[in-house]
């Protein structure tokens, strides 16, 4: 038990487990901080960061689905500046890990942060969000253009130099993810994010409109974990050498298990901490757990493992 | 550790008593020691369907009173459920002796007067049902408190007699007169400053009655502490879908969550006539 390496990279970057908390599920892990120490996990994704303030979209901004939920927030957050004066500071004050995701109006707005974001001391990795589905413009969704996505990640590349490593966060919605993901990697992305949420729609029956007030939101939770798990399937088939960040839907040991063996380093719970605040934590020690009674000595092993002949 | 919520905990709660009363359910539920950082306006968050449920998301409510023993450890809190939705009538559906898995306590309470004074309580509907145990500290601080109950019909007013004993009043309104006096709870505001018996305004209930209350308050120069209801996702701050739009220390109005910036607000700072859009 206590041989077991449960320790992970994604890229050069080092990480003593390989739970993380998810972008856009944890805030900047202040109001996780009361559950559990924030240093005892993989390290905090922060949620997506952009170059000024944003207040966001109206209310109503969720609704419940079968297994799973529907979020239109369209990003509401401080700007960089405010959360660089703020909210870094306080997450290396609690010796947390910090994995910075950043998300941009247009493909120099990304190399911009990117720029911000280089002399900033104590960032484990840099995460490029080019797939949130949730803000007004519809071309804002870079993910889905195979062109564009290279393009955001060769400008953050370029302005980050080799220092801090780059995960790129792809979109589920596109005819061929293993394409998306060859451009990405090649433009110089060290690390994948599988997958963001997937877009979907709720209407009310009772007003026959649609509830959400963006109309359109983000479905995550359980209801999507297969999607995710087909994703790193088939990009870790595509590219075994390229780490990735999975996540989507887990709340147990046994789904990270499931994320891990289809080719995952690293897993991220994301909305199984709105039902449960301790969720990182409790999948952390499952996996653990299952991963050494079924016989592993690191996790390492265990990574893309169902792929392998039998 | 940050200062946000810094008294929440997740803890397994026993179900000690689950009684309907007329439309809404009295569930009361033994939650330890945790009770006692529990203050009026504080809300709990409870897992609803069981293991294998797609319901994924807890369930919020309001704190409505909360007593404890603490030479046993025992430490109980009262919530009224109105079994309207799947997660609320799987609630109302458990019985005594049920495990519950509860985070609490969460969110700002009702700011308590440093010396005694006037208290108008103002609930609508279920709304009620924090104001009994706001109305027990407000008297044990020799405040004056005087409640005023209004609901559309007689069956969705909460006042259990027992809450009774803690008022030096209570006024019901009905829209429909099946009880008390016909009309709104907003209807006696007005008269009841002028006469200078209001010094402080607590309320809960739905947003148009609270936009309504903060209205009359703000030209009456009263301070008016509310209780917001918007949904929520996770009651601990993180999934940002409960905001609303709100008047900052700046003076800028920015998207603030109703789960840890609330749910007790201050009326005047609220920007009722932009709920629902974007903060400009």
């Amino acid at each position: 038990m206590s041989n077991f390496d449960f320790s992970t990279t994604l890229g050069p970057a080092w990480f003593p487990t390989p739970l993380f908390t998810a972008s856009g599920c944890a805030s900047s892990g202040k109001e996780l901080a009361q559950f559990f120490p924030l240093r005892d996990i993989g390290a905090v994704v922060t949620k997506s960061i952009m170059l000024k303030a944003r207040p966001g979209r109206p209310t109503p901004r969720m609704a419940e689905t079968p297994s799973g939920m529907l979020n239109s927030i369209g990003l509401q957050g401080p700007g960089i500046d405010t959360f660089l004066a703020n909210d870094i500071p306080w997450l290396l004050q609690q010796n947390a890990r910090v994995i910075v995701s950043i998300a941009g109006e247009n493909v120099d707005e990304y190399a911009v942060l990117a720029r911000r974001l280089r002399s900033v001391n104590g960032i484990s990795a840099v995460e490029v969000n080019i797939s949130c589905p949730n803000v007004e413009n519809r071309g804002l969704v870079f993910a889905c253009d195979p062109q564009a996505s290279r393009a955001v990640v060769d400008g953050v590349r370029r302005t980050l130099g080799g220092d801090i490593p780059i995960i790129v966060k792809l979109s589920p919605d596109v005819t061929d993810i293993v394409e998306i993901a060859r451009g990405v990697i090649d433009a110089g992305a060290d690390g994948l994010s599988l997958i963001n949420t997937i877009l979907g729609m709720v209407i009310n029956v009772d007003t026959m409109r649609p509830h959400l007030a963006g109309k359109t939101g983000g479905l995550s939770g359980p209801a999507i974990r297969p999607v995710a798990v087909r994703a790193i399937y088939q990009v870790h088939q595509a590219f075994p050498k390229i780490a990735i960040l999975g996540m989507g839907g887990v709340q147990s040991g046994r789904d990270a298990l499931e994320l891990v063996l289809a080719g995952a380093s690293g897993v991220s719970v994301g909305t199984a901490t709105f039902s449960n605040p301790m969720a990182v934590m409790n999948v952390q020690s499952e996996l653990r757990d299952l991963l050494v009674k079924k016989g592993f000595n690191t996790l390492k092993d265990a990574v893309g493992f169902a792929h392998r002949d039998v | 550790m940050s200062s946000i919520n810094r008294h929440a905990k997740q803890v397994g709660a026993t179900l000690v008593s689950n009684k309907r009363i007329g439309q809404y359910h009295q569930l009361l539920l033994n939650i330890g020691r945790v009770v006692e950082d529990a203050r009026p306006g504080n809300f709990v968050a409870i897992s609803v369907g069981g293991e294998n449920s797609g319901l994924i998301l807890r369930r919020a409510f309001a704190i409505s009173r909360v007593s404890h023993r603490s030479d046993k450890g025992d430490g109980t809190m009262e919530l009224i459920v109105a079994p309207h939705g799947a997660g609320s009538r799987w609630l109302c559906s458990q019985l005594e002796g049920a495990n519950l898995d509860v985070v609490v306590p969460l969110g700002t309470a009702f700011g308590i007067p440093t010396e005694p004074a006037q208290a108008l309580l103002i609930g609508g509907g279920y709304g009620s049902a924090p104001l009994f145990g706001l109305a027990e500290v407000l008297k044990s601080r020799g405040c004056r408190v005087d409640m005023i109950l209004g609901a559309s019909t007689v069956s969705k007013i909460y006042a259990p007699i027992e809450g009774k004993r803690s008022v030096n009043s209570l006024k019901i309104y009905t829209e429909d007169a099946s009880a008390g006096t016909l009309g709104m709870v907003t209807d006696p505001i007005p008269s009841l400053i002028e006469a200078g018996l209001v010094d402080v305004i607590y309320s809960c209930g739905p947003m148009a009655m609270l936009a309504a209350i903060s209205q009359i308050a703000d030209q009456a120069d009263i301070v008016h502490q509310c209780a917001v209801e918007e949904s929520m996702a996770c009651g601990i701050g993180v999934c940002m879908t409960c905001v609303l739009p709100v008047e900052n220390l700046d003076g800028q109005v920015a998207m603030l969550r109703s789960c840890i910036d609330g749910p007790v607000m201050d009326g005047a700072k609220v920007k009722w006539n932009q709920v629902g859009k974007v903060a400009k």
